[in-house]
């Protein structure tokens, strides 16, 4: 009950633009006791659910752009793999000290990044 | 491009998460995008550089299919009351209290 609440409220933040993971993964360390690289791997699995449903909405409205994201995705991919490698191949401590650095980063930028209107009269 | 796709497949392997945080700034910004087109497309990008990380997280058992269902579950069901909540509150302050929990969190990790 304690996983789907945390999931439940990730994913209303997850709605208004601002990653529900950087809250995710943080609650289910702090909450739920959930070691670094497991809260990490369940944020990326959760995501696709939430991310096919949204995406052929947006596809219906013609706002995905594949053929750009296409040539980002190459990239991408390999960044994907050599990340993913770094973070399994780091102790619970380094990793979660790093994330901390990561996320302490990202809650700054949010608290003092200007708004933007226009996404709320566009209706996601 | 491509180094926006590196950064972002990096970011996004590392930390579990944050992919779009940088891939929509980066299409706006650099690419002049439209900031819908951008979150739209975002997801796309996303959606296989994750598959990617979870088949590595995967491959060194870092992976809980019992956890990620009930997560997922509320996730999905929250993304539905998000979508529609969100005309109806003060997102602005909203994202301030999460921007404060995160820097918390943030602090709390480090030391």
């Amino acid at each position: 009950m304690l996983l789907f609440f945390i999931g439940l409220i990730s994913g209303i933040v997850s709605g208004m633009g601002m990653g529900g993971g950087t809250i995710l993964i943080p609650a289910l360390i702090f909450f739920a006791n959930t070691p670094q690289h497991l809260a990490q791997s369940i944020n990326l699995s959760v995501f696709f659910p939430t991310a096919i449903i949204a995406l052929c909405i947006h596809t219906k409205n013609k706002h995905v752009r594949y053929k750009l994201a296409f040539k980002i995705i190459i990239a991408g991919i390999i960044g994907a793999f050599v990340g993913s490698r770094i973070a399994v191949s780091m102790s619970t401590l380094a990793l979660r000290k790093l994330f901390g650095v990561f996320i302490l980063a990202m809650g700054i930028y949010e608290m003092f990044r200007k708004p933007k209107n226009n996404r709320l009269k566009n209706g996601q | 491009m491509g180094i926006i796709g590196l950064v972002a497949g990096l970011c996004n392997g590392l930390f579990g998460s944050g992919g779009g945080i940088i891939v929509v700034p980066a299409m706006t910004y650099l690419l002049g995008v439209k900031e819908h087109d951008a979150h739209a497309t975002a997801i796309s990008v996303i959606l296989p550089l994750s598959l990617v990380s979870v088949f590595v997280y995967f491959k060194s058992n870092y992976f809980d299919w019992s956890m990620v269902w009930k997560v997922g579950l509320g996730g999905v069901i929250g993304a539905g009351i998000g979508a529609w909540l969100l005309p109806r509150i003060p997102v602005k302050m909203l994202c301030k209290i999460f921007a404060g929990f995160m820097i918390i969190a943030g602090l709390r990790m480090i030391f």
